[in-house]
């Protein structure tokens, strides 16, 4: 190994401090932490890409970037309760502090859909990932033509962000399309599988670039449906959460069959993923 | 036929002709629907079929959402899917026993276009190239559905079992 790939390498492992401003629950298991570094010094990252967060003394896990991209602010980082590290990251206060080792991998790339139709496609949590894709194309919004975002969730009180699509629908010409698989007698809103919301949703396939987060279940499913729609695999993008660790391609523990998840994605071309998405033995 | 009726005829042909459960029909089988369908407005909150009775008619939505609900002791009701335009409410009325499984209740005002089973299953079991064709349209959505509701079994938002 080079003095140089050392210097690198010991780079990306290297652990930052960062200390919790603000802490805001957005759902029943789900809250958003607002995080600034303790050294000063911004975390530059692209939309798409996550960082390893570590709640001291418990244990890391990798997070999907929540923030704005195009904005010097604080790091967000938009968690769900789902085990050990994620329960005590939820819980953070302010002043509480832990540790952040990144920005990873590669994200979106949302200006190669500059001057066609975007479409976003989220599942559940799978909306935090893509939150940075929309607040980059909205900074530009003139660089695209229609821009959409599709939204499934359990229910209506797991939907993230309620607050801010509303704020985004008119001034920024945004459709909004949100389903769920339960709905209580008082929603008025649509029921029903995000893939249904496909066929009729406003965008042309022939210049759409799409992004899709959620469950790798629903995620193949998505797919398949813009590709009957008429949009090209090279031009819709999927977000794959595996077990990232290391998050340089170094433990393999995120390895894809050849793919290592962490440093050849998090996001993939369908055209590559196709293949392996239908696999079960990966 | 008063020019209403001419119309009212022209009026429903349009709308079949662009609905996407009559659009790829013969037109001919087009023409046998439109004598037995009419454009009906159901205002929010009105009831367009309710469970256990018999499927005398389904709707064709051109405006507005219909949610398809179930009733169940003790829970209330659950609304399990939605019906958008361009959708269809209803396809117990081909299979026997002909009845109702679930309730369909208008969240908006909906217009649609309401179609008398009846008469159409008489007309399908005279006229077999009639029956098959509206057997496939039928199935297409029979499978949506059943595709869509399987998904949902699978409860993909869920927290992963560890």
């Amino acid at each position: 190994m080079t003095v140089t790939a050392v210097a690198r390498q010991s780079t990306a492992f290297a652990l930052r401090e960062f200390r919790v401003t603000r802490r805001r629950q957005d759902t029943r298991d789900t809250a958003t932490l607002s995080l600034v570094p303790v050294d000063g010094v911004p975390l530059a990252f692209q939309a798409g890409q996550f960082t390893m967060v570590y709640a001291f003394g418990v244990g890391e896990v990798p997070l999907s970037i929540s923030g704005d991209p195009t904005r010097d602010g604080p790091l967000l980082h938009t968690i769900r309760d789902v085990g050990g590290v994620t329960h005590t990251l939820t819980r953070l206060r302010r002043g509480d502090v832990l540790g952040i080792r990144g920005p990873y991998g590669k994200g979106w790339d949302v200006a190669d859909g500059a001057g066609g139709d975007v479409v976003l496609v989220a599942g559940g949590i799978g909306l935090a990932p893509l939150r940075p894709a929309l607040l980059q194309i909205l900074s530009r919004r003139s660089d695209y033509k229609r821009v959409v975002l599709l939204y499934g969730t359990r229910t209506p009180e797991d939907a993230l962000y309620i607050d801010e699509l509303d704020r985004w629908r008119g001034p920024f010409d945004l459709e909004v399309d949100v389903t769920v698989d339960y709905g209580p007698p008082q929603w008025r809103g649509k029921v029903g599988l995000v893939t249904g919301l496909i066929p009729r949703a406003g965008f042309d396939p022939a210049t759409t670039l799409a992004l899709v987060c959620g469950p790798e279940a629903m995620m193949r499913y998505v797919a398949s449906a813009l590709v009957d729609r008429g949009v090209e695999p090279s031009r819709i993008r999927l977000s794959m959460e595996r077990a990232m660790d290391c998050g340089v391609g170094l433990c393999g523990h995120c390895q894809l069959r050849e793919l290592f998840v962490c440093v050849d994605g998090p996001v993939f071309g369908y055209d590559r993923l196709q293949r392996l998405l239908w696999l079960r033995e990966v | 036929m008063s020019a209403t009726d001419i119309e009212h005829r022209e009026t429903l042909r349009s709308l079949l002709a662009q609905h996407c459960f009559t659009r790829d029909l013969d037109p001919a089988f087009v023409d046998r629907i439109v004598d037995h369908a009419r454009v009906v407005t159901y205002p929010e909150g009105s009831t367009l079929f309710s469970d256990g009775a018999p499927a005398q008619s389904f709707h064709l939505v051109i405006d507005g959402r219909v949610a398809i609900e179930l009733h169940s002791p003790g829970r209330g009701v659950q609304v399990i899917d939605t019906v958008e335009p361009c959708e269809t409410a209803g396809w117990s009325w081909l299979v026997p026993p002909y009845r109702w499984f679930f309730s369909a209740r208008a969240v908006t005002d909906v217009t649609a276009v309401t179609v008398d089973a009846v008469a159409l299953r008489a007309l399908a079991d005279d006229d077999p190239a009639f029956g098959y064709a509206l057997l496939q349209q039928v199935a297409a959505v029979m499978l949506e559905r059943m595709q869509a509701t399987r998904l949902r079994l699978a409860d993909m938002y869920a927290v992963p079992a560890s």
